[in-house]
């Protein structure tokens, strides 16, 4: 069987059906990939620290081995560098999930995590809280953040709503909606920055934009792990519903699918698993975009397998931009959705000549 | 009866659309919907595999309300072609097709032998065995319209709905498409255009003008020259076939 396909902006089809016992062995291999990928994050730094070293810090912390090791380096490998990687694996495997249900449900190619408002909002709220002051201190950036990114999905919800988008057929309407929320809430964020933010406030509002590991600790692992694996679970539930929506709305419909429903639980999981991770790290783009074509050029566009390779993909890449970041320029972290897009640009234009190749 | 409606009423943008329809198809039997365009046989389509729900009157499925019926429970027993469904996603014919178990599978329940044994039926019914590794959009017209169809038999319904299946297929495959669709055990609602067509191979018809049925019944009660001349502003002659001995309309120009 070898026919690959351009299809629009869905080119992306290699490999059409892999048997179970080769999927199981790929979930191995996958699950491996991103544990070697962690140990590398946390491998890598200022301070390189041997994998052994690692493993004995994990083994103490976890298992009570009593290793001798320098406190500082396990200080560095478990409060910082541990809980930065596995915080940044959960906010790729969301996001990349994230954009294969929006793909799906929107039924276009170039929907993405942020398609709905969520990340201009979560900039609105972020930069409310940092430079104009809101909440009088007792909102966090990140919980500022998710504020904003909530409020303006419903916003967008609403107007969708509103315009007949969510209960009818078409998906232009709830993209249209996302458009204009998205442009309302940037002028927003651009308004409060140009009139209040100093130099040195529009230079961390920028970074934080571009997305950041820094400070990153435990509890938000506790925040993020929870809410990427749990919104796993809900969306593998969904994947057959999902599979459905192929020929569109009505199509669903008459394949007994409660679109109401499942579009409702759908839009409201993306939502919260982009708004948390978004809170966290800032509003990271390219991954909700480019890995589910990636796993789709991998396994075909089943969601069944499609979910599950894109939450691998999303959480391997996020780890590995992150070793990129603190390592590329010497002194200095660069914002990994600077990364992200750097590199998986053209990754996925080398994905996209492949595919090609083959017809 | 296996589907009726009665009195259904459904407006759109203002207008009426479905205007008080009272059809019934007989278990196992062929209905016909004729029609001038737009006047509303797609739409009753929509309405009776609720798509969209009736503004007014009921729509029966075995004798229950659709309206009290789950989606996965009306499209376990019952199925639509659309016209014109199409896709993007670089989707097999087998892929298309098993997602006519769709309905009949749980959210992570495995694939069985009897969702095969459907799947490869369905493939079967319309010839599309040797070309279920095509991908969609590298099919014909026809090919398309066949693979939509073995999605519907894929679903095992007992009731099917079809609107205008053999747009866009040649002679051909409207004959094997009409009689396939004609044998099945399955009750069938086949909105269609050729009149000549629909005296072949449907049981009853109903014709539609303006949202309402004109005239319902076996074709020789319902294909009249007075008929069509109403509702399509065409003259027409009508005989009995000498070949089929079907009814068989003659155009009239002029």
């Amino acid at each position: 069987m070898r026919n690959p396909a351009i299809a629009g902006g869905w080119t992306l089809r290699a490999v059409p059906a892999l048997p179970v016992p080769a999927l199981f062995a790929l979930a191995i291999l996958a699950l491996g990939i991103l544990v070697v990928a962690i140990g590398l994050a946390v491998s890598i730094g200022e301070m390189a620290i041997p994998l052994g070293t690692i493993a004995k810090a994990v083994g103490n912390r976890l298992l009570g081995t009593g290793f001798t090791i320098s406190p500082i380096q396990e200080g560095i490998i478990w409060d910082y560098r541990l809980s930065r990687s596995l915080a940044a694996a959960c906010c790729g495997a969301a996001l990349a999930m994230s954009g294969a249900i929006l793909q799906a449900l929107l039924r276009n190619p170039l929907a993405e995590p942020y398609v709905l408002g969520i990340s201009a909002g979560a900039s609105t709220g972020a930069v409310a809280v940092m430079i104009a002051g809101l909440g009088g201190g007792a909102l966090s950036m990140s919980g500022g953040a998710f504020t904003g990114a909530i409020i303006a999905f419903t916003l967008v919800c609403a107007l969708a709503a509103g315009t007949g988008g969510l209960t009818g057929t078409g998906a232009e309407r709830i993209i249209l909606a996302g458009v204009a929320g998205s442009q309302l809430f940037s002028a927003l964020t651009s308004y409060i920055v140009t009139t209040s933010a100093n130099a040195e406030q529009a230079r961390g509002v920028m970074f934080w934009l571009l997305g950041s590991l820094g400070g990153i600790r435990w509890p938000d692992v506790g925040l993020a792990a929870p809410v990427a694996i749990g919104g796993f679970a809900i969306a593998i539930l969904h994947a057959r519903a999902l599979d459905a929506f192929a020929f569109g709305v009505d199509a669903a419909v008459a394949l007994g699918i409660p679109v109401t429903r499942v579009r409702l639980i759908l839009f409201g999981l993306t939502a919260a698993m982009t708004a948390t991770m978004v809170s966290i790290v800032g509003s990271v783009g390219f991954v909700g975009l480019v890995v589910p074509h990636a796993a789709r050029f991998l396994v075909g566009p089943g969601h069944m397998r499609l979910l599950p390779v894109s939450f691998m993909i999303g959480a391997v890449f996020m780890v590995l931009a992150d070793i990129v970041s603190r390592i590329v320029v010497p002194q200095q972290i660069l914002p990994i959705g600077v990364v992200t897009a750097l590199f998986g640009a053209p990754a996925f234009a080398f994905i996209l000549y492949k595919a090609r190749r083959r017809l | 009866m296996s589907i009726a409606t009665r009195d259904v009423r459904w407006a759109a943008g203002g207008a009426m659309i479905v205007d008080g329809v009272t059809i019934e198809a007989a278990a196992g039997s062929t209905l016909g919907l004729l029609g001038p365009n737009g006047s509303g046989k797609s739409s009753l389509l929509r309405l009776i595999g609720r798509l969209r729900r009736a503004d007014a009157g009921i729509v029966t499925l075995g004798g229950a309300d659709i309206a009290a019926l789950p989606h996965a429970a009306i499209a376990r027993r019952l199925a639509l072609v659309e016209q014109q469904a199409t896709t993007e996603i670089p989707l097999t014919v087998l892929e298309i097709v098993r997602l006519g178990r769709t309905p009949h599978r749980g959210p992570l329940s495995p694939w069985t032998g009897a969702d095969d044994a459907a799947v490869e039926s369905a493939l079967r019914h319309v010839g599309m065995e040797e070309k279920r590794d095509r991908l969609w959009h590298t099919l014909s017209g026809g090919e398309r319209q066949r693979t939509h169809i073995a999605r519907a038999l894929a679903q095992t319904p007992s009731e099917l709905l079809l609107d205008e299946p053999t747009n866009h297929l040649d002679i051909r495959h409207q004959l094997e498409i009409l009689s396939l669709v004609s044998r099945l055990p399955a009750t069938c609602i086949v909105a269609l255009h050729d009149l000549n067509l629909a005296a072949l191979f449907c049981d009853t018809i109903a014709i539609l003008c303006d949202g309402r049925v004109v005239c319902a019944g076996p074709p020789d009660q319902v294909l009249t020259a007075e008929t069509i001349r109403d509702v399509y502003g065409v003259n027409a002659h009508v005989e009995r076939s000498p070949h089929h001995g079907k009814l068989q309309v003659h155009f009239l120009i002029g």
